[in-house]
């Protein structure tokens, strides 16, 4: 049998179990359908209320009896040994409980390394303060714990350490000499289709430039935290956690304990965007907790964050396009090198969004990784994504310019029917529609082809556009718990995540719709990592992995409740397809009237509460569709012809993202996205001295992220075009909206100047 | 040697470098006031300090003695939420909550120094006797509450709508 | 942060007498102390706190204002005597900071700020001349996007991070201080220094000084003034470049011009050349611009800093012409 029919095979056997519109034939998720229901309409978030008053509590917030708290000392060297390292002081120091080195700390293993196994949530794979050596200049090298948190921050200051330094590589440059292929999700980030560069040699019309940059920090304002403590071998952790089953598994393996014997929570989180895994703060203070035989609770200094969280890194683009006169693509190339840590494997890549943005004659797309003695790099919003499409998007703006072509033509023109790459059918892609929806939108008509022909005053305006993609994902291993209880209630349990993404709200409503329940009668319960399902709050692909667990709990339950009701409920004889939820009554789909309410069918059963749980069935829809969130991105800025000060003054996302279930928590979403690449586009960097391997500018202060005046009102809006391949016909809103938003402002502030800036950000200077 | 919080008389620490806001949080228990950044750089920690708004990070609690010091938790009475509270949720103003008590706080200190007619960076007449709150005006005012999330849009509308309400 | 011991001063004779407490520093509103403290930068064992001492604002007989040094860098910028008289005070208080730190601010502490350097600030990974005299300055070779283009030394290239004291030096004030030898006044522009060979001086108060006062005397053409801020987000950073001017034009030529740079030297820079070279000239762009070139031409760029030059240049042509444009 070759792979393909094993592989068909697989989905043969899944369609059975599951016919659901994501498998090829099946039906499609009947909530789409529905149109009556919560879904769509605008909810505001159920924990606003804890949220808007101080009682939400987050990871450091959780008391524990007689707690300790933590400082940590970070090494100042980028590659080396600890030759003297004098804590005497410390110890000596008032209020001291402990202080930790590689020298007490307990025997650990390295945390498992994220994405080397299901649950595996590790930024690295380094030993963690088990010896002398330094692989960072940051690391974590003592942990200080003492009564009060200025004890242990005046303790940590007594240290004194020395290093031998070994020789270590923190120039990019030099770097660069070493790469290698890069490797991500298991598959090299290579595609070669055709010969692009003799394509691109013999095309008529061509760009073919180098765009950069920088690396980027997540800076949650929530400081990387946690509350831990032990119960005999048992360990409690309050953690800020975008994946509490990933945490509480691979904490399991750093202590050699078993997977429940760890006890992960995170009702509410401060800010992810991909920064809220494992790095060694939770497992220093569970060590230290170990030895001191006391609670800890460890919140990291802002710079703290910088020094042991690692963030996006560093992308050095090659995009050379070939072009008819016409503006259709013969070549489409993107290639480039990111900078990685040495331990750690995330080649940022930055060409997913070639892979099917365009129909193109022949393509080359690579990334290579140069391996650098820094923190490990690691997922940041839209990982590849964010950065890609600023070099992509900017590079067929400069096309559109050297054809005289409008740049929303051009992309138009290149529009493929199908995946241009596996050759696949999109499984949902509206992305012309939405260009032409949002140029009328936007007022497009009046942008000036000519740049630097707009001036008023000081300023010089400009429109540009660029087009926004993200993948739709869904991981394997969700699950999910549904309980019915005799009033009619109903809860689902799910070891998924509220960051503020609106999580918690939309699948309430979701969960309400597919029961026919009201709002009030559905709770959902989530960030708890003894709750089932392996759900990343990651990828944007939480929104189907909880949807396609809560359609197989629901299955599982209406089966369930229909069997227990019996032969003289008058749903007898009905299967589980055949029936639907409407206002509190379960009733046969295609005649309502015959129906029996939840509270009647658990009389008539006699029991307290009905529980279901089931896995979602693993995500093969991606075998047979090629499935993406798009948006045309529309930006007109001023650019200050003294200064060279840049303002964005208005905005627009047309996004195409399938069913929208909550326009206000999804609208939030598409704007935060687009305010984070705001600063991507205008300001954010993370200063990496190449000298040593530091990060200078760890702090708010220095690290500009975009404050209230930098942000327009922004405009989004959407096609709601249901993907029928997706549990509730929605994809995840979560990173879409920082996509394209560089290129946009870029080719923005090119139509405003005649500046092409390749370099982000663009900071005055570079429009001097 | 007090300070009082939300109405209640609190005694000071005695270790001098507690911070105002390490004495709420990590003395009174009262953890609605949040840790960004303790360096003066996010707003997050926005108290009120006789009803105007401070950061309690660069705040040495034993400087504000005999003060009176209200929290996000002191803003609602009883259960019930402040208009501004409910505007926050209407208008979406936040997403993961993090930052929201300082950015509310801050408002409501904002709101005092408008209606006293304090000029700021965007004002175009200084010698102007009362401030229109504008949208700029408004968000220059609102520039020292970093939110990551990108809420911004909605705080505008939330703060607008309340403005309006006690126009 | 180390331990120390607090008091509150009761009066300038009781501050001065507990500031001669061996390692005893002045207390304001503590938003960059503070902040210098949790870094260890600052390492006070006492610390007095003088934000109980005069913070009045008062309008004088002579024209000039006296604003005491514990007055909230709010309550200057919303006097209406500042606001109407001197305009480029307010406007540069508020264009620093957010309107928290101003509410915590006071006037003597916003003049003793210290560099946002970053290699000042990392403590424990960096070298700095200004933190360890004779250590060396990474600055140098490093990130020095935000550094000085004036006046630097090869010791230090760190910028004075203050607006409100761009445009006192444009004003021409003068500080009233304390200490335990009396009481003595000094113009602004000797208050802070040069890095040369010793860049942890910072000002020329001896031990034990305290301000108590900044006097702004009478400048009735500084009603028509201005405070340029350029900065790389819109609000909430410190200064690349800002500009501090006013000027009085009398049949289009320059009468008198006051005008001061931030962001470009370890002190509020007084653009003295400039103002010399405008003086008795036609209020045009091209005399502003050759002004402008005259006060740069001394300006030496670091590896990331050469665009504030121009930069620098071109502000102070914009300010200039924007005034006289108002005049005019």
């Amino acid at each position: 049998m070759s792979i393909k029919d094993a592989a068909q095979a697989v989905m043969k056997k899944a369609v059975q179990a599951a016919p659901d519109g994501w498998m090829p034939g099946g039906t499609p998720d009947p909530l789409i359908r529905q149109k009556h229901g919560l879904i769509g309409k605008p909810v505001s978030r159920l924990d606003g209320p804890q949220k808007v008053s101080g009682t939400a509590r987050f990871a450091a917030e959780f008391p524990m009896e007689n707690m300790v708290y933590a400082a940590l000392k970070y090494s100042t060297v980028a590659k080396g040994r600890i030759k003297e390292l004098d804590s005497a002081a410390a110890e000596a120091a008032p209020g001291v409980v402990l202080v930790m080195t590689y020298r007490n700390a307990p025997r650990m293993k390295p945390a498992p390394l994220f994405m080397s196994s299901d649950k595996a949530a590790g930024g690295d794979d380094l030993p963690i303060m088990q010896d002398e050596e330094i692989h960072w200049n940051g690391q974590p090298i003592s942990l200080v714990l003492a009564e009060a948190q200025e004890q242990a921050d005046y303790a940590k200051s007594l240290i004194r350490v020395t290093y031998e330094t070994e020789p270590s590589v923190t120039v990019f440059e030099d770097a660069k000499a070493n790469a290698e292929q890069g490797v991500f999700q298991g598959q090299p980030l290579l595609l070669e289709i055709g010969d692009a560069e003799a394509s691109l040699a013999a095309a008529p019309h061509k760009v073919d430039v180098v765009y950069r940059t920088p690396r980027h920090s997540h800076n949650a304002i929530e400081l990387h935290a946690a509350t831990v403590g032990w119960d005999g071998d048992n360990l409690r952790v309050h953690d800020a956690s975008q994946g509490v089953a990933h945490g509480a598994w691979s904490l399991a393996q750093v202590f050699g304990l078993e997977e429940a014997q760890v006890h992960v929570t995170s009702p509410y989180v401060g800010g992810g965007f991909g920064s809220k895994a494992l790095w060694q703060h939770q497992i220093l203070a569970a060590a230290a907790s170990k030895v001191a035989g006391r609670p800890v609770r460890i919140m990291l200094s802002r710079e703290g964050v910088y020094r042991i969280v690692g963030g996006r890194t560093l992308t050095e683009q090659r995009v050379a396009i070939g072009a008819q006169a016409d503006g259709s693509f013969d070549a489409l190339i993107q290639t480039g090198m990111v900078a990685m840590g040495r331990h750690n494997n995330m080649p940022e890549p930055f060409i997913l969004p070639a892979m099917s943005a365009y129909k193109s004659g022949s393509f080359k797309l690579a990334v290579e990784a140069a391996k650098m003695d820094m923190l490990a790099n690691t997922f940041m919003r839209a990982p590849g994504e964010a950065v890609g499409t600023f070099a992509l998007e900017s590079a067929v703006d400069e096309l559109a310019e050297s054809l005289g072509m409008d740049p929303i033509e051009l992309r138009i023109r290149n529009e493929p029917e199908k995946d241009p790459t596996s050759g696949v059918p999109f499984s949902s892609r509206h992305i012309v529609e939405a260009y032409k929806a949002g140029a009328e939108r936007f007022g497009w008509a009046a942008r000036k082809a000519k740049p630097g022909t707009h001036r008023e005053g000081e300023w010089l305006l400009g429109m540009g556009c660029a087009t926004a993609t993200y993948p739709y994902y869904r991981m394997p291993g969700g699950a999910a718990r549904i309980t019915l209880t005799k009033d009619g209630r109903a809860t689902v349990e799910i070891a998924a995540h509220e960051m503020g993404m609106g999580t918690a709200t939309t699948q309430t409503m979701v969960t309400a719709d597919r029961l026919g329940l009201g709002m009030e009668c559905v709770t959902v319960n989530y960030g708890d990592s003894h709750f089932p399902g392996v759900v990343l709050a990651g990828g944007s692909q939480q929104t189907a992995s909880i949807g396609a667990s809560v359609i197989a709990a629901h299955r599982e339950l209406i089966t369930e409740l229909l069997k227990l009701a019996g032969k003289d409920s008058p749903l007898a004889g009905l299967d589980a397809d055949e029936v639907t939820g409407r206002d509190g009554y379960l009733c046969k789909a295609d005649e309502l009237g015959r129906r029996e309410s939840y509270v009647s069918m658990m009389a008539r059963i006699g029991r307290d509460e009905i529980t279901a749980e089931a896995t979602a069935p693993p995500p093969l829809e991606f075998t047979h569709w090629s499935m993406h969130s798009h948006g045309a991105m529309f930006c007109e800025v001023r650019v200050n012809a003294v200064t060279g000060e840049t303002r964005v003054t208005r905005f627009l996302g047309y996004f195409d993202c399938g069913r929208i279930l909550n326009p206000k928590t999804a609208a939030s979403q598409f704007r935060g996205g687009i305010i984070m690449g705001l600063g991507l586009a205008l300001m954010e960097e993370t200063q990496f001295d190449e000298r040593n391997g530091r990060v200078m500018n760890p702090s708010l202060a220095e690290y500009h992220v975009p404050v209230q005046m930098d942000v327009p009102e922004i405009d989004v809006i959407w096609t709601d075009i249901p993907d029928a391949h997706a549990p509730m016909g929605a994809h995840g809103v979560g990173e879409i909206g920082i996509t394209g938003v560089g290129a946009a402002v870029a080719n923005a502030i090119f139509n405003a100047t005649g500046k092409r800036v390749r370099d982000l950000p663009i900071t005055l200077d570079k429009m001097m | 040697m007090s300070i009082n919080v939300n109405g209640s008389s609190i005694d000071l620490p005695s270790d001098t470098r507690v911070s105002l806001l390490d004495l709420l949080r990590d003395h009174l228990d009262m953890v609605g006031t949040k840790k960004g950044c303790n360096q003066g750089a996010c707003g997050a920690c926005t108290v009120l300090v006789d009803g105007e708004r401070i950061l309690s990070c660069l705040a040495l609690a034993v400087q504000y003695e005999g003060r009176s010091v209200t929290t996000i938790e002191g803003l609602s009475t009883e259960g019930m939420l402040h208009p501004i509270q409910r505007a926050f949720i209407e208008h979406d103003g936040f997403q993961c909550g993090y930052c929201t008590p300082g950015q509310i706080c801050s408002a409501v200190g904002m709101l005092g120094e408008v209606k006293r007619g304090l000029p700021s960076n965007v004002t175009g007449d200084l010698a102007g006797g009362s401030i229109t709150l504008t949208r700029d005006e408004l968000c220059e005012r609102m520039s020292g509450n970093l939110c990551r999330c990108g809420a911004y849009n909605g705080i505008v509308d939330a703060i607008t709508e309340f403005a309006e309400t006690i126009k | 942060m180390n331990s120390f011991t607090y008091a509150r001063a009761v009066d300038s004779a009781d501050a001065v007498r507990q500031g001669a407490a061996v390692n005893a520093k002045y207390l304001g509103g503590g938003t960059n102390l503070v902040d210098l403290m949790r870094e260890t930068l600052e390492r006070p064992s006492a610390l007095v706190d003088v934000t109980g001492l005069s913070s009045a604002i008062t309008e004088r007989e002579d024209g000039s204002i006296l604003i005491g040094a514990a007055a909230k860098n709010t309550a200057v910028a919303e006097n209406k005597a500042v606001r109407t008289r001197y305009p480029l005070l307010a406007r540069a208080i508020l264009a620093g900071a957010s309107g928290q730190i101003r509410n915590m601010a006071t006037v003597g502490g916003n003049l003793l700020q210290r560099t946002r350097c970053p290699y000042f600030y990392d403590d424990e990974g960096s070298r700095c001349n200004k933190r360890v005299p004779g250590q060396g300055c990474d600055a140098i070779q490093g990130f020095n996007r935000i550094h000085a283009i004036l006046g630097a030394s090869s010791a230090c290239v760190a910028t004075h991070p203050s607006d409100m004291c761009v445009a006192l030096a444009a004003l021409g004030a003068l500080v009233h201080i304390t200490g335990s030898d009396g009481q003595r006044t000094i113009d602004f522009a000797e208050l802070h220094v040069l890095p040369g060979e010793n860049p942890e001086v910072e000002t020329t108060l001896r031990p034990g000084e305290l301000i108590i006062a900044v006097e702004i005397p009478a400048l009735p053409f500084a009603r028509h003034s201005v405070y340029r801020k350029v900065r790389d987000r819109a609000s909430y950073a410190f200064a690349l470049i800002s500009v501090a001017a006013a000027i009085e034009i009398d049949s289009g030529v320059v009468k008198d011009v006051r005008l001061a740079l931030g962001g470009v030297a370890h002190k509020p820079w007084r653009a003295l050349k400039l103002e010399a070279a405008l003086t008795g000239q036609p209020a045009t762009d091209e005399n502003f611009r050759a002004a402008a070139d005259q006060e740069l031409a001394d300006a030496k760029p670091l590896t990331h800093n050469g665009f504030k030059i121009e930069l620098a240049k071109r502000t102070i042509v914009a300010v200039l012409a924007e005034l006289a444009g108002d005049l005019s």
